[in-house]
């Protein structure tokens, strides 16, 4: 537990320590601002817990100042969230990205929506608001409405440059050639290797944080689905849960149970999807076809047992929307012939040498860069970080069922593409757990008035661990953070292309599979 | 009726349609204008072996220059307003806007706030809606007939005033 963790900190640390409070499996440590780099640099680096996520409050209503708080992860099952106060009249505090890079792109973000000032940050460019967003005016402050339509005004954003003979310059985006996501990539090459690239993206920044916060919190449970549209049901879960947790709801188990199903679902047709992709960009189009086949009928699986090829609208605070108990041979029909048809396609695939020479070391992320950028999901798992939210925090009905965490140690798309592909039997094994193990019983528990509190709420969506924490006061969103595995991982993007050809980007940036949405939002 | 069956269907009326107007297949660019990326799930999904819809005349090209019409998803974002409007002048005319998915529509749940703009039509002329969240394969086809149809009302009324 947390004990442990929390006990070296106050040997070390003690006198620092203002105010401590626990609830559930997180404990908050309000601490002095200036200490926090060295407590957050003890836990990361003496104890070792991983950053998980950073954020600001804004509670000048109520105590008078901003707050930022540090998620770390604690072996165990438990977290240990530092807080630290920020007077509104000295909006600054100390960069954590000297010590724990993963803190570079949380500051920046904090910087602009909140107009708290990392001081010392490597890049204090501004990271979600554009050149032509005026200064002073930061979305998630409490005085900021949410309908303000600011005017554009005139500024210029400044790129990395390489410079040298023969360096030039490689401008994509941010509309492509493919239907993707939009977001500008810069390459500075020299032929056609690749020296330096950089990524710009928040195009798809909607305003989402803000946005959670004049939801009901029923309402919410939908937005929550669309952070990121093909991991609705992981990002709906999550939030679920973060409500559910504060306000001490233990969802019966049938519903446990059901989203679990869904989550395993999601994460079947989203490994499919990132298959086909590289096989289409190694240019092997009959094994994409293959794979898109059936990522279309698991779609169409989807649609019949919810409704929503996505898998939407089956969560709610409490439980589940809609039974699919009923459907259990269907469901394992399906899996039946997907699990032949899938190692086929794999068998294709890693006895192709034409696909074996695209992928094997190409787009290489070493295990200490994904360390220190946090990376997560198959993507770290590939690069030798054995985690997993399901396992190490468990959730659901995760904590009854029995399953392996692929890891791999290379790092290459190679990697990348077998750790998903053992992924997705690794799912299929959990699913036909899970349906033998339904058992009767009700879907979903009355909520009643959700009190008022704070929680974590997390899942391992297809991308990776993907973090909610909501604040409820009287009945509303007071403040509702996400944390996508995307924005952890879009960093990486940077290193696995280094010394890589142009060409092979579009296949390096599939395995990595990055979702533009849920890190613009 | 399997999902086969019906895009069969609806497939072969689309591509007679496509064959009268364009004698070629008709070309889209899609923009992403700040969806959740649901909607390019779908888009997506219409390239699927099981869909296939190049086989009714329907090609996603790389360009704007050489598309008769942009398919449009998301409520439209300011940080991609510009890029969406410069898509929109680089494409010729006569020209189509598809706004497809709930967002495009009308905003969505996004709606209007300072980063999001509530839709298409704020824009630009839009001259088919494909509500759906995201629409489903099927609606999507749908709405590209509908689109056609409009086309050729268009085309009539050039050749009018000519
Ligand atoms: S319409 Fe729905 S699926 Fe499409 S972009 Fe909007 S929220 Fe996503």
């Amino acid at each position: 537990m947390s004990e442990e963790y929390i006990e070296a900190i106050r040997k070390k640390f003690g006198n620092l320590i203002l105010d401590e409070t626990v609830s559930n499996n997180e404990t908050y440590l309000t601490i002095k601002k200036d200490d926090a780099v060295h407590i957050c640099d003890y836990l990361y680096h003496t104890l070792r817990s991983a950053l998980l996520s950073m954020f600001a409050t804004d509670e000048r209503a109520r105590d008078g100042c901003f707050k930022i708080h540090y998620v770390f992860s604690c072996k165990g099952d438990a977290f240990i969230i530092i807080q630290i106060k920020i007077e509104e009249n000295l909006p600054k505090f100390t960069t954590l990205t000297h010590k724990i890079p993963s803190a570079n792109w949380y500051e920046r973000e904090i910087q602009d929506m909140f107009g708290l000032v990392p001081v010392g940050h490597p890049d204090p460019r501004r990271l979600i608001h554009f050149e032509d967003w005026p200064a002073g005016l930061y979305p998630l402050r409490k005085d900021f409405d949410i309908r303000t339509k600011p005017e554009r005004v005139k500024g210029e954003y400044i790129y990395r440059r390489v410079e040298g003979e023969g360096v030039y310059e490689i401008p994509v985006g941010p509309v492509h050639a493919g239907v993707i996501e939009p977001g500008h990539f810069r390459f500075s090459v020299a032929g056609e290797p690749i020296l330096n690239l950089e990524i710009r993206l928040f195009y798809t920044h909607k305003g989402v944080e803000k946005l959670f916060e004049t939801m009901s919190i029923d309402k919410a449970v939908f937005l929550a689905e669309r952070v990121s549209g093909d991991n609705s049901a992981a990002h709906a879960v999550a939030f679920c849960q973060a409500v559910e947790k504060l306000a001490g709801i233990d969802i019966p188990p049938r519903a446990k149970y059901i989203r679990t199903i869904l989550l395993e679902l999601e994460r079947i047709y989203n490994h499919l999807g990132d298959i086909a992709g590289i096989a289409t960009d190694v240019a092997y189009p009959f094994g994409a076809a293959h794979a898109n086949r059936s990522k279309e009928l698991m779609m169409q699986l989807n649609e019949k047992l919810t409704g929503s090829r996505l898998l939407r609208g089956m969560n709610a605070i409490g439980g589940v929307r809609r039974d699919i108990g009923d459907k259990k041979e269907m469901i394992s029909k399906e899996l039946d012939s997907l699990q032949k048809d899938f190692r086929e396609l794999m068998e294709l695939l890693v006895s192709s040498p034409s696909v074996a020479d695209r992928i094997e070391t190409t787009g290489r992320i070493s295990t200490e860069i994904a360390k220190g950028l946090h990376v997560v999901g198959p993507v770290g798992r590939a690069s030798g970080i054995d985690s997993d939210i399901r396992r190490d925090h468990p959730y659901a009905a995760y904590p009854k069922l029995e399953f392996k965490v692929p890891v791999s140690k290379e790092g290459d798309v190679n990697a990348r593409t077998n750790v998903r592909a053992d992924e997705v039997y690794e799912s299929i094994t959990l699913i036909r757990q899970a349906l033998s193990r339904l058992h009767e019983g009700e879907i979903r528990k009355d909520s009643g008035k959700i009190p008022d509190g704070c929680a974590l709420g997390y899942t391992e969506s297809p991308r990776g661990e993907t973090f909610y924490w909501v604040h409820i006061s009287n009945g509303r969103i007071e403040r509702c953070k996400v944390r996508d595995p995307s924005f952890c991982n879009w960093l990486a993007i940077e290193y696995a292309v280094l010394d890589n050809i142009v060409p092979d980007f579009p296949i390096i940036n599939k395995s990595l599979s990055l979702s533009y949405s849920g890190n613009d939002m | 009726m399997t999902v086969e069956d019906e895009m069969e269907i609806m497939g072969q009326r689309l591509h007679e349609k496509i064959k009268n107007i364009f004698g070629r297949s008709l070309s889209i660019r899609e923009v992403d204008a700040g969806s959740c990326n649901g909607c390019e799930v779908e888009v997506n999904a219409l390239s699927n072996p099981i869909y296939d819809m190049e086989r009714f005349g329907i090609h996603i090209v790389a360009s704007p220059r050489h598309a008769d019409m942009l398919l449009v998803t998301g409520p439209v974002t300011r940080n991609m307003e510009l890029a969406l409007l410069k898509t929109y002048n680089a494409t010729p005319d006569p020209k189509l806007v598809a706004a497809m998915g709930s967002c495009a529509c009308n905003g969505g749940i996004f709606g209007e706030t300072y980063a999001s703009g509530s839709g298409v039509d704020r824009f630009m002329p839009v001259d088919v809606y494909i509500p759906g969240c995201p629409p489903r394969p099927q609606a999507i086809i749908f709405g590209l007939m509908v689109a056609i149809d409009k086309l050729e009302q268009k085309i009539r009324k050039l050749e009018v005033k000519a």
